[in-house]
Formats: structure tokens, sequence, C-alpha cells
């Protein structure tokens, strides 16, 4: 079995943002793999840049959190100097500088979200290469893969806080069913004009779907339980 | 035109003269020498008072076992300790390195380190050598903030967790951890946890093996155990003592020990003047 510890952290992934009449919703999972390893099970990637916007980070976690770091930094000094909150356009704009400047060294794919007074609640999508598009909803990570198509037909205009939240949930939960890099809980982060609501769902309270098992405490019960069908062309 | 060479002023930094007769010597099948690689088990918890770092005690070169005994929990801060797994120069130097710099940092600002500092100096040195330095760290300490546990990894990514392990006995030690940690441990449970965990890596990682090394901070206090558990006593130890063979004659034996203890003694009078 050949784990390679020594590959580079990466972050399988996946990472979603939704707007929604009002603010964003950002979701990602929690997984963080090392070759085939799971290096940490609960970490957070979903990082605040300002108290407004918020970054999901996907692909290399070094290069991911070095990019961040350096834009809450410059962020943080654009807030002194404008004398008022950075807004969401600002922070996908300094990413995509830093992505783009360096896409030779770095690989990480990004979504930033977050809420202004200017535009409301915006998400950007920063994949990797360096390109800014701003969209109604992104996908990013080895999971979103899975997603586009849930997206197209799930996704509706003006939906609420509570709907896009239920949406995010749902995608991230999905992604996890089917993609071995991406697991452990969901966590959100919702950005309105009011403020920011940190939320988190561990991984066994998520709606099981197709041929998902219950979490069981014992190996004996699911032996002795009736075992999915066999595969059929 | 005549042609004149001087001596250029050697410039700091990696001299690059030799890379050229080292790959020549590969391709002519010489094998390069391995590096020392502390193969290793090291985890860190934190528990209801603070923080416990673990790591065992061997060091290897290749297959050999190069020191039985060496320390892998290095002294950050008065308060704050890292475990390093990885090349052994590299663990060394990147945590002495970062070490002076809180020192400095200490005076400057006359507060006492924080964990997070320790970390984003070591994060960005780490990141900068883009995993070249092969140092994968568990940073713990406890500072004015409260309790902190952190992994680096040798690319500059860090995580910060309730529990970790590193190396390559940290599989062993995780499925120990994973089975057993709970919130609000106290010291002495925390203790034979963290103990057990590297008894596991050691006792089934080929990589880890010797004695367990603990140690334990809590705010404002901090204890070191070194050699806490010696699961790996030499059993058969020869009951003669050191002799010659072929009854060579000793005529003379000397002993000198390699380190020196040296006694400081305070000159009590009056201050120099000019």
């Amino acid at each position: 079995m050949d784990l390679n510890l020594d590959a580079p952290h990466s972050m399988g992934t996946t990472i979603i943002g939704v707007t929604y009449n009002g603010g964003v919703v950002l979701g990602a999972d929690s997984r963080t793999s090392t070759g085939m390893y799971v290096a940490n099970r609960a970490s957070d990637k979903i990082t605040q840049l300002t108290d407004n916007v918020y970054v999901c980070r996907s692909g290399s976690a070094a290069d991911s959190q070095v990019v961040s770091d350096y834009v809450r930094y410059f962020l943080h000094q654009h807030t002194i100097q404008l004398g008022q909150p950075a807004t969401v356009k600002v922070s996908a704009n300094l990413i995509r500088m830093l992505a783009y400047n360096n896409k030779n060294m770095l690989q990480t794919g990004l979504i930033v979200g977050g809420w202004d007074k200017y535009e409301g609640g915006k998400i950007y999508g920063i994949p990797l290469g360096g390109t800014v598009v701003e969209q109604p909803f992104a996908s990013g990570g080895s999971g979103s893969s899975y997603l586009y198509g849930f997206f197209d037909q799930a996704w509706k205009e003006n939906m609420t806080k509570e709907e896009a939240e239920q949406l995010v949930v749902k995608a991230v939960s999905l992604a996890i069913a089917r993609d071995g890099a991406s697991g452990g809980v969901v966590r959100t982060v919702i950005i309105n004009s009011e403020g920011v609501t940190r939320n988190f769902y561990p991984g066994d309270k998520l709606q099981l779907w197709h041929e998902e098992l219950e979490p069981q405490n014992s190996l004996l019960d699911i032996l002795n339980a009736a075992g999915p069908e066999p595969m059929a062309m | 035109m005549s042609q004149s060479s001087y001596d250029v002023p050697a410039k700091g930094g990696f001299s690059f003269d030799l890379c050229k007769r080292n790959d020549m010597l590969i391709q002519k099948g010489l094998k390069s020498p391995s590096f020392l690689k502390t193969g290793t088990t090291i985890v860190g918890l934190i528990f209801k008072d603070g923080v416990i770092l673990g790591a065992d005690t061997r060091a290897t070169e290749g297959p050999i076992v190069a020191d039985k005994n060496c320390e892998k929990i290095h002294y950050m801060a008065p308060n704050i300790y890292c475990c390093g797994a990885g090349t052994a120069a590299d663990t060394e130097a990147v945590t002495d390195m970062v070490s002076s710099q809180l020192r400095l940092h200490r005076y400057q600002t006359g507060r006492d380190s924080r964990v997070i500092t320790a970390l984003t100096l070591l994060k960005k040195h780490l990141f900068s050598y883009q995993g070249h330095v092969s140092a994968a760290l568990v940073l713990g300490g406890v500072d004015i903030t409260g309790p902190h546990l952190h992994t680096i990894y040798p690319h500059g990514s860090t995580d910060t967790l309730p529990f970790a392990t590193m190396g390559s006995g940290s599989l062993a030690a995780m499925s120990v951890f994973e089975a057993k940690y709970k919130e609000g441990l106290t010291r002495d449970e925390g203790i034979k946890l963290v103990a057990e965990a590297i008894c596991s890596g050691i006792f089934n990682d080929l990589g880890s093996g010797s004695n367990v090394d603990i140690c334990v901070i809590t705010k404002g206090n901090k204890e070191y155990l070194r050699n806490y558990m010696e699961p790996n006593p030499r059993t058969y130890v020869s009951s003669n003592g050191y002799s010659f063979t072929k009854k060579t004659e000793v005529l003379r034996t000397k002993i000198t020990p390699l380190m020196e203890r040296v006694e400081i003694t305070e000159v009590t009078g009056e201050a120099m003047e000019e």
C-alpha cells in the first residue's frame, strides 16, 4: 500500500459558493489528503479575508494558505487607507493578481464570496491560471466535477437564505458521496448585510444517498444485513 | 590582450561549483550518501490544562540506526516546544533558527512568545524553500491566548488540531488517538495516551524505535520528561565488562569524558571602573 506520506499536502476538496437574495453562502468539505492518507479530517477551508469577505481554498494547501494570508494583509492595509470595508470585487482582484502573476508556481483554485454595500452578495471564481469570473454560483476542487449538472438544474434566482444553505449542504454532501478526495464534515458560511454566520454539519448527520449505508457501530451488523446487489450491466 | 584572472570574493548563498561534478559521478555509478532521517513517530495532544508532546528517539540513515537515543523534541521558547520529523539536519536547523528569531522578538516586544508567531515564522521559511527543506513539525505550546497545537508540513501548509501525529509512524499513532482521545483529559491520562501512541509507532513502524520522550506544557510551567519510558532496554549485557581479546595486556587506562561539566563560580567584588 503506497501511501506516499511525503506527497505535498493537497486538499482534494469540494468547494462551493452560491448567491441568494440578500447575500452569499459558501460551503466546503473538510478533507486534506497527503497521497492516500487523510492528513486532516476536520480542516477549515473557508478562510476569512475581511469582516465581510471570505475565500474557499482548494488545490495545494500550502499555496492556498500563503495566498490568502498575503491577500488578508493587503486588504487590511487597503481598508485602513480607504476608510471603509473593502469590496468583494477588490478582494477577488487582489487574489487574481497573485494567482495570475505566479501562475507557474502556484497550484490553487479559489472561490471568493462576500457582501458589500455597493453590489450586495457576489461570488467570484478564480481557478488555476488566474482568471477571475463573477458568477451567480461557483464550484471548485476535485468534487466539483460531480456538481455541474446538479447546479444547472437546482440553482434558482432569488432563493431565500435557508434554501440557499440547504442547496449548498446537499451539493457538498453529494460530492462527498462520489469523490474519494472529499469527506469529513460540511462547513458553511453565510454572509449578508447583517453579518456572518458559520455552520457545521457533521458527516454522519448528512442525508444518505444511493447505496450509502447507515453509520454502524459493528462490522457484524453490516455483514449480517442484506448486502447491496452486485453491479449488473 | 592579456587575459588576467582574479579571485572574485565569495558571495553568500549556495555554491553550485560542484554540482556538475556530482552529477557526473552519479552517472558513473557512485551512490550518493543518504542523509540522516528521523524515521519517527511524533505526536501532540491538547489536554485540560495545556499541551503534551511526545516523540520516539530513533534516528536512521537508510536501514541503519544512526542514533538510538536522539532528541526530537526541540526547544523553541520557554512555553513552546516543537517535535520534528524528516531530515534531522533540516528539523534541527529550522527549529534553532526560529527559536533565535523568537528570542529576539521577545526582547523587542517585551512579551512572552505566542505559538502562532512560531507557526508563521516556520511556515514562511518552509514555503519559500518549496518543500526542499524536509521538515515535518508538530508545534505545541501555551501562551497568553491559551493552549495551541499545530502541524507544519514540508511544503509550508499548516493545520490546527486537538490531536496530531506526524512521521513514518503517524498512522500507527493516529489509530491510537482516534480510538482513545477525548476532550478534557487529565495530565496523567494525557501522558498515558501519548506514551501509548508513541509505543504503537515504536513497535509497528520500522523507522521508529527506542525510547519515549514526553514534554508537558501548561500555563507558566513546562516539564521535559526525557526518556519517560524505555521499552527497549539492552537485554543481554556481558557481565565481564569491557576487555581486550587474546590476553592483551592493558598498560594504561585513561577515560576522557566527552561532555565536560563546567562549574561557574561568580566572583563577588567591586565592579570594574575606568
